[in-house]
Formats: C-alpha cells, structure tokens, sequence
C-alpha cells in the first residue's frame, strides 16, 4: 500500500496546483501549450508559477511537434498542455508522430466536468478513446488524489523502456478540487517493469556470432539514440574494437559519426548504394535498437538473404515482427551494446582480419558507384548543392537540424553529415509533413544559443508556418531553409516513376511570397535564385539573429536518388534518372506507399 | 515476416488491471493491428486487486500469433500473458444457452440428443426447450449442429474460459 498513509496528511492542494507540483518535481522547465475553457484552472495555476516557461504556440498540432523537438534534442521529456475537444484532436497527429518516432511526451489535456462526460458537452470528445491506438498509454483521472501519482507514473512510462507519448486527461472539476500531492519517488507501478537487463548467454552468443562473421554489418536504429550517451559511446567502442562496418536509420544519423571511414552512409530506401548492398550481402547482421521497417528493408524474402540476424531491442514485441532473427536480445541498448564490448574484450576475441579485408574491398567498389552523386548545375541551385552549402557554410557551429518530409527531407538525410546524435530532429515512422517547423520552435527553445535550421519544402511548411509567429514572439532564431522546387516534389517523383507523369494536384506554384510571409510574420524574409547568390543568402540567414526564412528556388524536376523502388530488393537500386525510367514496377510493388 | 506457416486456434489468458478502458487496449489492439478473435471473455477476477481476467481464443500463423502475444504483454496495464495451447496445458470450457423449438418426434429427439451431450433443458413450454451445455468449443459446436433440423431458433454462447491443469497459477 501507499507509504504515505503512514505520513502525517500533508495540506491538500487544488487539481492544478498539483499539475505544476508534479510538473515542477519531475523536473520541467517548459510546456508547450495553447489554454481554452477545460484547461483555465491549470493554465491560473501556472501564472503564478515562475519556474516554468509555457511556450504559446499557433495550433496544438504545434505544441507537440515542438515538445517532440525539445525532447529529441536534449533527452528530457517534452511536456503539452491543451484543452479539451478541438485542443485534444489537435494533438492528435504530433502524438501519433511520438508514438511511432518513440518519444517521450507527456501530453496534459483539458476534459468537460465528470458529472458532463458521456453528454456530448460543448468540447467534449473522448480523448482516451481517440488517443488509445496512438499513446503508450494514457489515463482520464477521475480522482484527484490520483491526480499527482497518475502524472508522475505517465513520466515514468513516457521515458523509460522504448520511450513513447502518453496522454493525461483531466477533467476540469479535478483541476477545482483539492486532494493529496504525493511526490514522484513514492510510485511504483503495478503492471509496468520493463526489461531492460540483457541475458549474459546471449550476449555472449551474439559476441561469438559476430566475432565469426566474414561479411558483418552494424545496422543501428533510434534506440541506441534513445538509449543514451552511454549507449553512443558503447557502440563507438564496438565498431573500432571489431572494425565492421556501419549504417543507421534516419532516426539514428548522428548516433555514429558521419566522418569515420567505417561509415556506409543512410540504409532503405533512399539509402546509399553501398549501406543497402552489405546488407543484402552481408553474413551477420547486428541489429542495434532498429525495428526492419518497410522503408528499411525493401521487399522481405529478399532481404539480407544469407545473414543470421541479432536483433537487440528494448520491445520484445519488435523481435520477429517483420524479419526471422535468430538471436534477440531484449534489453536497454547502453546495457547491452556495453556488456558485447565488456564480452569481446574479456574473451579476447579477434575479428577475422582476412575476410574483413577482402568485405571492405567488396565495401569500396559499391562505393565506387559514388551513389549520392548528382548533375551539377550552373543556371539552376541543385537542391543537393543547397544541402552541402548550408553544411559548409554551417560547420564547426553549433548546429540542430529539422526537417519536413519530401525530397528535401531525404536529402538531408543523406548529405547532411552529423557527428553526434539528438542532432537531426525528422518525422520518420508517421513522416509528417509540417513536422519541421515546430519542431525547431522546441529545439531553440531549449537550445537558445544554437544554430537551428528546419530544411523545409515548400508543400510541408505550409502545413504549420503559423508557429513562425510563436518563434517571433519568443526571439526563437529559428532558420526555415526551403528547398522550393514548386512540386510536392518527393510525391510528383513517384507520379513520374509509377504513374506515367502525370502529375495529379502535386504542383505548388500557387504558393505565398515567402519573403513578404516572412515579413508579415514579423521574420526576415529572404531568396536565392542564382547558384552565385546561393552562399551569401546563407551566409545572411546564419548571421541573423532573428527568425528568418530563406526561399531557395531549386531546380523543380530533380528526383532524389539512389533509390529501392517499392517492391524491390537492397540490391536492386536505381542510381539515375535513365535507370528509373527503365524500371518496370511491378503491381505488387504499386500497391505500397 | 513471411507467414506462410500454419493457421493454429490458440487460447490465451491475460491478467490485466481492471482501469477503465483494459478491455479496449486489448481489443482495440487486435482490431488496428488485423488479428483475429474468435472468441472473448472477460470478468473481474479480484475485487481487492483490481484485476481482470481475458480469455481470448484467436487464430493465426505461429509468426503471428507470437506478435499477437508480444503486443498484448506490452499493453501497460497488462500483468501476465499466458498461451494455454503452447505455454501450459490447460483447460477449456464454455457454456451456451440453446434454443430449439419444434413438436413431435424432432421434440423428442432434442430431448434425446440434449441428454446424451449432458444439456439441461432450463425452460420448457410446449413448443420449445432452452438448453444449458457447457463443454470444451467443439462439444458445444457439434450439438449446435445437431440440433439445427430439430428446429434450432437462437443460441447464446459465452466464449471460452480457460484454467490450466495442476497446483500452479498462470
Ligand atoms: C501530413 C502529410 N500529408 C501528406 C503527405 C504525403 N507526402 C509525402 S511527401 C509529400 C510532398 C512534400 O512536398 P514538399 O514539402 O514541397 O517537399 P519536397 O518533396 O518537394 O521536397 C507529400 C504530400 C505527408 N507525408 N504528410
Ligand atoms: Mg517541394
């Protein structure tokens, strides 16, 4: 039972003076949030609440990107807080993006009264019910003396194990009542231990399995991000010790420096020739917090044919889901990818030098194919040139990049080099256009000093650039780089390639003036057009301290390659525009997304 | 994965905290994610402890399956996942309220087959019985079918509940 019962009763509180109670002794520093009817108590309890900065966005979509950026970036929770019925639904899409991005949030939402739940009150929507699908978990608090332990159980569930979203839901007669606070150290949870202490026998037996590998890679997810620096670390140590090679998930960019010879570059579908070739060829694969999705694996009874595959995940339910593995490990990834260099050191194992020799020989001719490489242009900014500029010209800084997802997103992805994770703030699992943008409100937020660049479509942006007023309001420099190509290109690319170009609502050139928007916003609007005007308009943008967005027209047809179209295998990649026009898709391959 | 495996029935128990909505993480789960549910009780089983008991029987290939229980066990209220066809054997039984009406000999034979399945007749009048059977599915299924000529109106089943053999708890 409660220990607390043998306390004296400490005074009782009101239900939203136990929201900023809770909040402030789990350590929040700032909510993002928009107030309305259901919310008012909380929203008074926190105006009197100095130690925690509320950041008003333009739209609760919004609140969430922003607290998803916040958290990605720095490893803390992000908190929400919205009010009941349109403020919940809101949330909705940011929260599905959490759950499948595996971030820890920690979403407080505004509900009608108990006695009105169930009567189709003025914004009442069931929230449990709409969020249940797209939530690691989430509560309606019918108590307020379960209010305090409810908040701090839904911390503990948002960060620990595989971190997700959750949602809290509470009425606004919980909010007026007054009950008992009771502090976060006093919670254990009935139902929910997750393991996260990996087997030794396994590890052992993965350490075996790798040290006999002649064709090994490393294929690193999200996880060992999530994991933590410990985890990061660890896994530096595991590559220089075996010397395999290594390639990550857009979610894990950063996790291993971009820099370092054993690095093959992005896998899956707009993955490098030589990531997705040692994969399909490789003999042991050593899966580290990554979970085979679609975009990863292409076709699946060609993937990685000849490889016995280690799976480590914290989710027990992501081992076998899509792919055979042969040895799981179900653990925290900074235990376990520490316990395999712990194993390889103890056992002295040595890593087959001959057939490693002859890999990485086979590695440097994929590479050969140069499979990022594009057409250089002198009339038109080729948006890969705009990438690699924005990195030149960004480098040795402090840097945070955002994107929105298209073309420009996968560019990123595969130009952009990142040395460190938490580094790349990008909408993978949902791939939610208008991520970006808010997302970079929440990272400058808690990285006031840095250089924050959101690389933007100009589709995506469209989606949430109200949120450029919530950067103005709060002297957020944010930097909204849009690679304009007048196309929702990465959408018009598949039209071109499956279905005959013909390219159905994908054009954008009814769009704003984005340099007047940028003014109108309160922001500094600025455009390149030219490859020669390209450097100094980033060169402005870098320099100012302000929100500032800079309108890059690119060149409107450019596809993103190299590619797995759908259906296809890790081997079978269009590198060209002629080879793409070459493939024939097959119908199978058509009905993917 | 490629289920090109088996379809298998199995029968699987969850002990789950008994919170508002435990029913619906677990259905909506097999509802979203495609899975198959044949049958589903549910009741509280520890007034104390807040806990519920699900019976779930659904169907699938092993890969699936397997899924099926990784994602109930991940459910947060969720304490225990247990597979009665693999994990332990166990026992199933469920019980159906039949009701057939007719006159004549197929009333008599009604009478004649309920008694060899162990039916109770629960309410009679003239023109119909309501029987109480309770046994493993099949038992229930073939005595369905037989009493279908014999002027078979409604049926009431209520799935499957399932403990396993020996001294031990799931
Ligand atoms: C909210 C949402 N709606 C629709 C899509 C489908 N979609 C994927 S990429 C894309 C085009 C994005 O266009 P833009 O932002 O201009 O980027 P580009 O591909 O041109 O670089 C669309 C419509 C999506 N991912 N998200
Ligand atoms: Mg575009």
């Amino acid at each position: 039972m409660d220990l607390e019962d043998q306390k004296p009763t400490p005074p009782e509180i009101t239900g939203a003076e136990i929201v900023i109670r809770a909040l402030k002794d789990q350590g929040v520093t700032h909510i993002f949030g928009y107030p309305g009817g259901s919310v008012l108590p909380i929203y008074d309890a926190l105006f009197a609440a100095n130690d925690i900065t509320h950041i008003l966005v333009r739209h609760e979509q919004g609140a969430v990107h922003a607290a998803e950026g916040y958290a990605r970036s720095t490893g803390k929770p992000g908190v929400v807080l919205v009010t009941s019925g349109p403020g919940a639904t809101n949330a909705v899409t940011g929260i599905a993006d959490a759950l499948l991005d595996s971030i820890p949030l920690v979403v407080l939402t505004g509900q009608v009264p108990t006695s009105l739940i169930g009567t189709d009150a003025f914004q009442e929507c069931d929230t449990v019910g709409i969020t249940r699908p797209c939530t690691k978990h989430n509560w309606l608090v019918k108590d307020v003396n379960l209010l305090a332990r409810t908040i701090h159980e839904g911390f503990q569930i948002a960060t620990t194990g595989r971190p997700g979203p959750v949602v809290i839901d509470i009425p606004k007669d919980i909010q007026f009542k007054k009950g008992r606070y009771v502090d976060p150290q006093r919670i254990a949870h009935r139902t929910y231990h997750p393991k996260t202490e990996p087997d030794e026998a396994t590890i052992e037996a993965a350490v075996a399995l790798m040290a006999g590998a002649k064709r090994p890679i490393f294929y690193v997810g999200g996880g060992v991000v999530n994991a933590g620096p410990e985890a990061v670390k660890s896994l530096r140590e595991l590559v220089a010790l075996t010397g395999f090679p290594v390639t990550a998930t857009l979610m894990a960019l950063g996790a291993y420096p971009a820099s370092s010879p054993n690095w093959l570059g992005m896998l899956g579908m707009h993955g490098t020739y030589e990531a997705n070739n040692t994969m399909h060829d490789c003999d042991v694969m050593v899966c580290l917090g990554a979970r085979f999705d679609d975009r990863v694996t292409g076709r699946l009874d060609a993937f990685a044919p000849h490889a016995k595959k280690i799976h480590l995940d914290i989710d027990a339910s992501q081992i076998n889901k899509n792919v055979h593995i042969d040895l799981a490990i179900v653990a925290d990834a900074a235990k376990a990818i520490s316990a395999m260099v712990r194993v390889w050191k103890e056992k002295k194992y040595q890593a087959d030098r001959h057939a490693l020799t002859d890999w990485w020989r086979q590695i440097e001719r994929w590479r050969e194919k140069r499979s990022l490489d594009f057409k250089p242009s002198k009339g038109t900014i080729k948006p890969q040139y705009a990438i690699d500029r924005l990195y030149e010209l960004s480098k040795g800084k402090d840097v945070y990049i955002t994107t929105e997802v298209g073309q420009h997103q996968m560019w990123a992805a595969q130009r952009f080099k990142f040395e460190e994770p938490n580094r790349l703030m990008t909408s993978g699992g949902l791939g939610t256009m208008g991520y970006g943008l808010p997302a970079a409100v929440g990272v400058q937020t808690a990285h006031p000093e840095s250089l924050v660049v959101d690389i933007a479509g100009e589709g995506s942006v469209q989606m949430t650039m109200q949120e450029i007023v919530t950067a103005v309001q709060y002297r957020l420099p944010i930097k909204i780089f849009i690679l304009n190509n007048n196309y929702l290109g990465m959408v018009r690319q598949w039209q071109q390639l499956l279905h005959g170009s013909r390219y159905s609502q994908t054009s954008t050139d009814t769009q704003p003036d984005f340099v007047k928007l940028a003014e109108a916003l309160g922001a500094v609007g600025l455009r390149a057009e030219k490859p020669e005007d390209l450097d100094e308009a980033i060169q402005t943008m870098i320099d100012t301290h302000a929100p500032v967005i800079l309108d890059v027209r690119v060149e409107k047809f450019e596809n993103c390659y190299p590619m797995i179209p759908s259906g296809a295998a890790h081997n079978e990649m269009i590198l060209t525009d002629a080879e793409e026009e070459a493939t024939e898709v097959s119908d199978a391959g058509k009905i993917l997304v | 994965m490629n289920n090109n495996g088996k379809i298998e029935r199995h029968t699987i128990a969850v002990l789950i905290d008994n919170e508002a909505g435990a029913l619906a993480r677990v259905v909506g789960m097999f509802a979203g994610r495609g899975y198959n549910i044949e049958s589903l009780t549910v009741a509280e089983i520890d007034v104390s402890e807040h806990t519920s008991r699900i019976t779930v029987v659904t169907s699938g290939t092993p890969e699936v399956l397997e899924q099926i229980k990784a994602q109930i066990a991940r459910v947060v209220s969720v304490h225990k996942v247990v597979d009665w066809t693999i994990d332990k054997p166990g026992i199933e039984r469920e019980m159906a309220l039949i009701k057939v009406a007719g006159t004549g000999d197929k009333r008599v034979e009604a009478l004649r087959i309920a008694d060899s399945f162990r039916a109770r007749p629960v309410d009679t009048t003239h023109t119909s019985f309501v029987f109480e059977i309770t046994g493993a599915p099949s038992k229930l299924d073939s005595f369905i079918d037989l009493m279908r000529p014999l002027g078979l109106v409604e049926v009431s089943r209520t799935g499957v509940a399932a403990i396993s053999r020996g001294p031990e708890a799931m």
